[in-house]
């Protein structure tokens, strides 16, 4: 086989995977809610709900698509594309398996840092396209934080990077043999799970859409297929920050026995499943105390860890 | 922090709880026989229907989803000529069945009454006609208002006591029987 | 990687076109961004991956919201516009056109003389921008890190909650 042919079949497997599982976690999403919820959750549609999938899918691409006339238009219109397009970006970078893998990047942690800040334009940007109060306030929400989030996003990852001595997130994963991560990294763990929920705007941190104060925050004027985009690009995101978490302090695709992509996947979905089960656990906070807790809590904490990781570092060598 | 491991905790363990969903249509719910559902006309135990057309119903309902127009038979009894309820409107409050003073309005436990028309739900008096008496198996109206026919008012016939005088608070009939 | 270089170069320079003669703010700040990508694409093929990538994360990422998120908040309308027609009278762009031109003229020259840039040079990693920060540039660093924490500072005072008496009496003194 080519190295081209090879490079096609694996971005297209990447990007199919990706997507199949995002729209997955539709019917995934709903039923483990209602699992925690003692509900069945769609079953209906197909052997235990799962063309619900497809039903969902047909509903969304045949829904008017509807652009307010009061809209930034041209804004408006790329907008969705923005969250979908870096989210899965960012999978170029993730490496599934020691060869599996799109782009062999040197710079990977900053290549995702780098998406995740240009996605933060989707959701703000949509909120001032809409020209509406509630969309206006979602976007301004947004942008404060998930750049606030972003800024110990990035810090968290930083313990991990030290250890590990590259950016390059397959040698990561390679100097994960002995010891995952998330032994000597686990502040670092946390930080970025906290920080990778505020990321993508998910439930305990869902202040951007807060549908009980904002409607549907920064997308309450979108129909259709972009709204769909929204919602796709929020699951790429959970199975994006999911997937960097097992890469980053979960050992990637090690694991004894099974084949390196079945453990890969076999974690990433365990976060996926840890993502909605904080839906369903958690009440959505103030504002003021998400911002408190970023600011005050998570961003000393993890200066704090990657302080003493330096120090033990040095202190080792 | 502590509180919020704890709540991830406990509902976790909600993943080995019985589900409390009914799954409807294989299993069906309990319903209570006082339950306010498809509204029907009744009719009395001689097989007349016991609507006497006197609006009541029509003007207790709080949505105005019952239509329906009087008329007289040769011998002055009242009946409907149509009776008209949109069940698209209906809140199912019940009022018309408290209203009715001859039972004839009724509510039963049917709620099943999904329509891909609208206009399908526009029941007309003979889709809300039912056979039988309903919930008050041995009522006639007739038979306690007493009827007046030609040349007798009402009381007058033969084995037929007074009629109720409605506007007097005490109790019992009025001076022919004291 | 020169085809890559010449493409994101043109895609800099019409955004950073559509930047100036854009109307709606909004609009400018977005081809500004697109202006601020192109050049860490620009970097990325003169070998500076990590240049590349702190490019978009601080100017494209954060900084470049903070102007989106203030511009949002402030409700610019065809007001806004009509004023700032009146300002641009010849007076006044007069000035930075001569300025830009003498910089067009000299880069120009520049690139008659000799080879334009050199690409694909050795790769210019984390670590030896961080050999260089803490090294020759140490005092550079600094410098900077004390005006931002001086930045910092002043962005607290000004930010932070008033006591009541502190608010009494700034009341009293207005």
């Amino acid at each position: 086989m080519s190295e081209a042919l090879r490079s096609i079949i694996i971005i297209l497997s990447v990007i199919g995977g990706v997507m199949t599982i995002a729209a997955g976690l539709i019917w995934v999403e709903r039923r483990l809610l209602a699992l925690w919820q003692d509900r069945y959750g769609p079953n209906r549609v197909g052997a235990f709900g799962l063309l619900q999938v497809l039903a969902d899918m047909i509903k969304v691409l045949t829904k008017e698509d509807w652009i307010p006339p009061f809209a930034d238009k041209s804004v408006f219109f790329l907008t969705p594309a923005i969250i979908a397009i870096t989210t899965l970006l960012t999978f170029a970078v993730i490496p599934f398996t020691s060869t599996i893998l799109v782009a062999d990047l040197n710079i990977g942690v900053l290549f995702f840092l780098a998406m995740s800040s240009l996605g933060v334009y989707s959701v703000t940007l949509a909120g001032w396209a809409s020209a509406s109060k509630y969309s206006l306030l979602g976007g301004l929400r947004a942008a404060a934080q998930m750049i606030s989030y972003e800024v110990f996003m990035g810090l968290s990852l930083m313990g991990a990077v030290m250890l590990a001595g590259s950016f390059d997130l397959r040698v990561i994963v390679e100097a994960q043999r002995g010891l995952w991560y998330v032994v000597p990294q686990f502040a670092g763990f946390v930080i970025f799970f906290i920080a990778g929920v505020a990321e993508t705007h998910r439930l305990p941190f869902d202040l951007p859409e807060a549908e009980s104060e904002l409607v549907a925050g920064y997308h309450s004027e979108y129909s259709g297929m972009k709204f769909g985009m929204f919602f796709v690009g929020e699951y790429i995101g959970i199975t994006l920050i999911s997937a960097l978490i097992t890469v980053l302090f979960f050992g990637g695709w090690l694991g004894p026995v099974l084949p390196p992509v079945v453990w890969f996947l076999i974690k990433t979905f365990f976060f996926i499943g840890f993502f909605i089960l904080l839906r369903a656990a958690l009440p959505r906070p103030r504002y003021d105390q998400l911002m408190a807790l970023g600011w005050k809590v998570l961003l000393p904490v993890s200066l704090l860890n990657l302080a003493v990781t330096g120090g033990i570092m040095l202190a080792g060598r | 922090m502590l509180s919020v491991l704890k709540a991830i905790w406990a509902v976790l363990l909600h993943m080995f709880r019985p589900r409390v969903t009914v799954q409807y249509p294989e299993e069906r719910p309990h319903i209570p026989p006082r339950w306010r559902g498809r509204i029907i006309l009744s009719r009395d135990p001689d097989g007349e229907e016991r609507c006497v057309a006197c609006y009541l119903c029509a003007v207790a309902c709080p949505v105005d989803c019952i239509a329906l127009q009087a008329t007289e038979d040769g011998h002055g009894r009242r009946y409907p000529e149509f009776f008209r309820i949109n069940f698209s409107r209906c809140i199912f409050c019940g009022f018309c069945e408290e209203a009715c003073p001859t039972y004839a309005i009724q509510l039963t436990t049917d709620f099943e009454m999904g329509e891909y028309v609208r206009q399908n739900l526009v029941y007309e008096k003979e889709h809300l006609l039912i056979s039988g008496t309903g919930k008050y198996p041995g009522y006639n109206f007739y038979r306690v208002a007493g009827l007046s026919v030609k040349g007798k008012d009402k009381g007058q016939a033969e084995n037929e006591e007074p009629p109720v005088d409605l506007k007097s608070l005490l109790p019992g009939r009025m001076e022919s029987e004291q | 990687m020169r085809d890559a270089f010449y493409i994101s170069a043109a895609v800099a320079f019409v955004s950073t076109l559509m930047v100036i003669i854009q109307k709606k703010v909004v609009h400018a700040l977005l081809y500004l961004i697109i202006s601020l990508l192109s050049v860490a694409v620009i970097f990325f093929t003169l070998g500076a991956p990590f240049a590349a990538a702190l490019e978009v994360i601080i100017y494209a990422g954060a900084i470049m919201v903070l102007f989106v998120f203030v511009v949002m908040m402030l409700n610019l309308g065809a007001e806004a516009a009509r004023q700032e027609k009146s300002w641009m009278s010849p007076r006044m762009w007069i000035g930075p056109s001569v300025l830009a031109a003498i910089l067009l003229a000299d880069m120009l020259v520049l690139l008659a003389r000799g080879p334009a840039f050199i690409s694909g040079g050795n790769v210019v990693g984390p670590k030896h921008v961080g050999m260089a920060l803490f090294g020759p540039y140490l005092a550079g660093v600094e410098l900077a890190s004390m005006l931002l924490l001086a930045g910092l500072a002043g962005a607290y005072h000004l930010g932070r909650r008033l006591k009541k008496e502190e608010l009494a009496e700034r009341e009293t003194r207005r």
